[in-house]
């Protein structure tokens, strides 16, 4: 897919002036937040949970070789193939391979990020074969030519309007008077719809949310049902998965899993859990005849090691985001690649380069939500910070910028000037606000207060107000 | 295999690690041996009434309907009666289980009951679970040459059998289970984990029933079982 992160400034303005964007996004504010907090305070183990579930990946990341080695052992001894793919081409290679060898012409896919990101739909139709989406909201934005808006809820930017308007546009086959001016309608449609898919396909292919290194399993967490369709009919079944998925064992997994949905979607469990473990057996009556792992690799090993190891704990719940005042701003696509909100301001530049997506972890407020939910204890914060320190070590920001930081690096370093300066500047600012507070409009300051208000400082500045205090506390002892 | 070793090389590296450093392999060794409990919730850690009385509960929680029956002979009956209650046609499609073929399925004379995989017409699927957990209402059930996988996710409308007395408190427990029915480290082609019915949220966050599996599950409890 194109990447449009580095026009991240553009993108955004154009999503906070985009009103069905903005109506889609009060979802995000309301659904997803109240709904993990029931969850995890139902919970009185949640938190030493995610204590269990950090220690598990951390354990897993530094003895990833091994674990690596172990599982591939089982995957083969299961009848499964493992294809080692160190870029996003060797990837797409591996998985044409197969595909032709199965003389596939319909591939069905469960949802999978990492499938984004070596944009395998792109790949697939330039070579002939037709990839079909089965998770309703990626089939949705399949039909709009679109990408995922949120790694969770792929259609979560759209109203069901226009879902209504590409279901009219596509399935030109069905009567035109029927009435879809309700979700359960929409997804009674995409349900008939699919179910010739899946028995059309002659390849299924899903992510993974974990591989298991004691078992050789791959194990994907699904709501709607259909990764499990797209993996049990076709004859061939190619599960895509990036290789920090590796738990040691079913236990682990447990584990994960009780902080998984909940931190995503508030429920205790996901409806389907499923352990997929090789081909079928020789008895089986059903189940794929091959069953083939793409492990990835692209760029992930490199994170190993340095101060972004921590980002792969990451297990792809999206309460970053749900819980982030940016993301709820301008949602998923402004972000510009696979992965939006803070986790992506974090993953982002690490695989496709600061240079490219260096305005994503500029993109905080550093209100620091996105930490406080994540349920593997990921430093987002942190991390954006280590990104700006290189975008600024490396002099990839503007000229503007960096002078400014220079210019008030200096004047933070003569605290009298500082203080003298900005003892006039504040009650000033605060004079010029007005009973109101805040700035509809400042000069220099446009960038800002085209969209929200920038709220004018106190009246003293907070030295003034401190020692205005410390007297006062003085004065109360004497 | 040039990948392999180009990506295991590059973990080595950026671990700063060896692949023969016994200390790092009998680390995993030991892990994978051992297979640590870690933390488990407190909320299914009870005698057999409560647990049972949980799962049934958290099950109902997830929009699964549940009838509890007293012992296996009565199956049939109960599933004979799902079927009227939703105006659903009596017929359903099962695999070739010997706990489901022991069942007086003749007892249920209007029923008509097929064997094999699910195909797209089938409106009811019948299986029997391997087992149950009642911490989150959750089912487990697993391929096999007489449990197609196919019948969980294709009927509209799925029942579900499962014995009283394989009702766990936690999935730890199930997962002990399954090492010992497949020996350690092995496992089934699939291990299905069943909580609710089918659902989506994804047209305007509104979670709807019945997406691309079964819009209804129905779980039969056999108290003696």
């Amino acid at each position: 897919m194109q990447i449009t992160s580095p026009s991240f400034k553009k993108n955004a303005r154009g999503a906070l002036s985009d009103v069905q964007l903005q109506k889609a996004l009060g979802n995000v504010r309301l659904g997803f937040i109240d709904k993990r907090i029931k969850a995890v305070d139902a919970l009185p183990e949640f938190d030493a949970l995610r204590d269990s579930a950090r220690d598990i990946k951390d354990h897993a990341l530094a003895h990833l070789d091994l674990y690596l080695e172990s599982y591939e052992e089982k995957v083969t001894a299961a009848g499964g193939k493992v294809h080692w793919a160190e870029t996003a081409e060797d990837a797409r290679k591996a998985i044409l391979e197969i595909c032709r060898a199965a003389g596939a012409r319909t591939v069905t896919k469960g949802k999978s990020m990492i499938t984004e990101e070596i944009g395998l739909n792109d790949f697939f139709v330039e070579n002939g074969i037709r990839p079909v989406e089965t998770d309703l909201g990626e089939y949705i934005i399949q039909l709009r030519g679109e990408h995922p808006s949120h790694i969770i809820a792929p259609a979560v930017h759209l109203n069901k309007e226009q879902v209504e308007e590409d279901f009219r546009r596509v399935h030109t086959h069905l009567p035109e008077g029927r009435d879809l001016t309700e979700p359960e309608t929409l997804l009674a449609e995409a349900r008939r719809v699919l179910r010739e898919e899946y028995f059309a396909a002659d390849v299924g292919i899903t992510g993974a949310n974990f591989l298991v290194a004691e078992t050789g399993t791959s194990v994907i967490v699904t709501n709607e049902g259909n990764g499990d369709l797209t993996q049990t009919l076709p004859k061939v079944h190619i599960v895509v998965a990036s290789i920090e998925k590796i738990v040691p064992t079913l236990d682990d997994v447990g584990q994960i899993l009780r902080v998984l949905a909940r931190s995503a979607t508030g429920q205790d469990m996901s409806v389907y859990t499923t352990f997929s473990t090789g081909p079928r057996r020789q008895d089986d009556p059903d189940g794929p005849e091959e069953y083939h792992v793409i492990l990835l690799d692209n760029g992930r090993s490199s994170m190993l090691g340095s101060e972004f190891q921590d980002m792969l704990r990451c297990i792809r719940c999206g309460a970053c985001m749900n819980h982030c005042p940016v993301y709820h701003a301008v949602g998923g696509h402004a972000y510009g690649w696979v992965y939006p909100g803070p986790m992506g301001a974090v993953l982002t530049p690490s695989l496709i380069g600061v240079d490219k997506s260096g305005h994503l972890p500029n993109a905080s407020t550093f209100c620091g939500r996105c930490e406080a939910v994540c349920p593997m204890h990921i430093p987002l914060p942190r991390m954006m910070r280590h990104w700006r320190e290189r975008e600024f070590s490396r002099r990839l920001n503007p000229a503007t910028q960096r002078y400014g930081l220079r210019a008030w690096a200096w004047f933070a370093r003569h605290p009298r000037l500082y203080q003298l300066v900005t003892s006039f500047a504040i009650p000033g600012l605060s004079l010029l606000a007005g009973r109101r507070g805040r700035f509809g409009y400042l000069p220099f300051a446009g960038g800002w207060t085209r969209h929200r208000d920038l709220p004018a400082p106190e009246s003293r500045t907070f030295m003034q107000q401190w020692r205005n205090r410390e007297t006062l506390k003085q004065g109360g002892r004497t | 295999m040039s990948g392999r070793n180009a990506i295991l090389g590059k973990v080595r590296a950026s671990l700063g690690a060896a692949g023969d450093d016994g200390a790092r392999r009998k680390s995993v060794a030991g892990r994978l041996e051992a297979a640590p409990k870690g933390v488990i919730p407190a909320r299914g850690q009870l005698g057999r009434k409560e647990r049972i009385e949980l799962f049934c509960q958290m099950a109902g929680k997830v929009s699964a309907s549940v009838k509890r029956v007293k012992k296996d002979a009565d199956v049939p009956t109960a599933v004979v009666e799902y079927l009227r209650s939703r105006n659903l046609p009596a017929t359903v499609r099962m695999g070739a289980d010997e706990r489901l073929a022991a069942m007086p399925w003749e007892k249920a004379k209007s029923l008509e009951v097929t064997h094999g995989p699910a195909g797209p017409d089938d409106e009811v699927g019948v299986s029997h679970a391997y087992a149950g957990v009642a911490e989150t209402g959750t089912l487990a059930l697993h391929s096999g040459q007489d449990n197609p996988t196919t019948v969980n996710f294709l009927p509209e409308h799925h029942i579900v059998v499962v014995k009283a007395g394989d009702i766990a408190g936690d999935l730890e427990t199930v997962f002990d289970r399954v090492r010992q029915t497949f020996g350690k480290g092995q496992m089934p082609r699939t291990l299905n984990l069943v909580t609710g019915p089918s659902r989506s949220g994804d047209i305007e966050q509104k979670l709807l029933l019945g997406a691309h599996g079964p819009r209804a599950l129905h779980l039969i409890v056999v108290d003696d079982g």
